[in-house]
């Protein structure tokens, strides 16, 4: 498909759009009182799979700041880094994926959970702890148990709700080679 | 629309500043904060900050739901050092004055008490100017500002569009999500988790398809309207630097530089008092 930089420029903006409500506004109960479940995550690393890292990674910063500015509690700047670096990752790997020529096989989905698993763990497990050590002078222990349950929860949410957008977005793109000639005789 | 950013439109001092100019306020504000831990300083930042609330006219009470949030979090992340690290205050400032004990590893000292102290200005340092940001800016201006700090008007206009973008997401997904409730999905606690995922899945797919060709019929717009073309453009809700707005940004680059002489004083983030 042809890469235009517009395309690039709105797909962030609609990108963050949907982060931002998906975040905001969507709450799915769990089991854990007070809790909810993070779908935002899903979405992020199906639109770094599909537009690439700049996107990827805008998406993360542009949504998750707005999330932070709405609640008015202030930027939790490590945080949004984070959930920037794992838009980043995703998206370097959107080269292996053909998902605008509607093919997403079961390698792929092998490969997109296996990048979401590593991506997790380096933005949550890593990323966000260190800059919450620098930034806010937060012991590490606590930093690091936080980002190890919020990676967790966010590769479970991940592997359920990105998996199940790329394929339908592969199922609902029409195929290369999917028309056939038909033949008189 | 500009609900969800709580923008409180209100003639006063501070909502004339330009947007820029208060993006840079609030940048330089927010390095200050988060640069230094010197108690002395963070005590000013919170009463300045409440000072600034009476100029721009915004009332305790339109922010009162946000504070009380932020003091839930703040809270919740107190107990949650103390419980993880009871003794972070000790290894920060270098000495030890217990207070007494909760049995174990739980000896409550003055150190951590004050390394407590120290969390809860920082928060009341760094919060309030925030909220007070989002209540006097225009979300509309809030774009073109960002691009007279120097980001480029692309990702700018990234950000205006999805400022523009987010009450008719909002929108589409009630309706979708309204539609699959009368075909009987349901997302509430009666469900298994499974079936919860699966059913925001029944949501979630219409919404990002269309969403897809949102962007589709957006970029070919903008496209055909020669966007990206110039290395500069021009904004709608752009305005002019003013005497006030200068004034502004020099103070609050005051405070970051006293910020940074405090700490390289201090000969680190923190202010030993202990010592």
């Amino acid at each position: 498909m042809k890469k235009s930089p517009v395309r690039t420029i709105v797909a962030i903006g609609i990108g963050a759009a949907l982060f931002f409500v998906l975040g905001r506004f969507v709450a799915i109960p769990s089991p854990v009182p007070n809790t909810n479940i993070c779908i935002q995550y899903g979405l992020l690393a199906f639109m770094a799979a599909i537009f690439g890292p700049v996107a990827g990674a805008l998406i993360g910063l542009i949504g998750h700041a707005l999330i932070d500015f709405s609640y008015g509690w202030g930027i939790w700047w490590s945080w949004v880094i984070a959930s920037a670096c794992f838009g980043g990752l995703m998206g370097i790997v959107a080269k292996r994926f053909r998902l605008a020529d509607g093919i997403f096989e079961k390698k792929d989905i092998l490969t997109f959970n296996i990048f979401q698993i590593i991506g997790h763990v380096i933005a949550w497990g890593v990323i966000a702890p260190v800059l919450d050590i620098v930034m806010y002078a937060e012991p590490a222990n606590k930093v690091f148990i936080q980002g190890l349950v919020g990676g967790l929860v966010n590769i479970v949410t991940t592997a359920i709700v990105g998996t199940l957008l790329c394929v339908a977005y592969a199922a609902a793109k029409p195929k290369q080679g999917s028309l056939e000639e038909e033949k008189d005789d | 629309m500009t609900n969800i950013f709580n923008y409180i439109d209100r003639p006063s001092p501070i909502h004339r500043l330009t947007g820029a100019t208060k993006l840079v306020c609030l940048l330089l504000w927010s390095f200050a904060a988060m640069s230094t831990y010197d108690t002395r300083l963070l005590a000013v930042l919170p009463v300045i900050s409440f000072g600034l609330f009476a100029v721009s006219k915004i009332k305790l009470r339109d922010v009162s739901f946000m504070l009380g949030f932020t003091a839930v979090f703040m809270v919740l992340n107190n107990v949650l050092v103390f419980a993880f690290s009871p003794q972070h205050g000790v290894t920060l400032y270098g000495t030890r004055h217990a207070l007494f004990s909760l049995g174990g590893n739980y000896v409550v000292t003055k150190e951590q008490l004050f390394y407590h102290l120290n969390l809860v200005l920082k928060y009341l340092a760094s919060i309030p100017i925030v909220l007070l940001f989002v209540c006097t800016t225009n979300p509309s201006e809030f774009a073109a500002s960002l691009n007279r700090i120097g980001v480029k008007y692309t990702v700018a206009y990234s950000v205006a569009l999805a400022l523009r973008y987010i009450p008719d997401i909002q929108r589409e997904y009630h309706e979708i999500s309204q539609a699959q409730q009368a075909r009987g999905v349901e997302m509430s606690k009666k469900q298994t988790l499974v079936k919860r995922l699966k059913s925001a899945g029944a949501i979630l797919i219409p919404l990002i398809l269309s969403s897809m060709d949102r962007i589709e019929v957006i970029s070919n717009a903008m496209e055909l309207r020669g966007f990206g073309k110039h290395k500069k453009r021009t904004w709608y809700m752009g305005r002019p630097f003013r005497g006030a707005d200068i004034a502004a940004m020099v103070l609050c680059a005051l405070l970051l530089a006293a910020a940074i002489l405090l700490n390289i004083h201090n000969g680190g983030r923190f202010w030993n008092p202990f010592a």
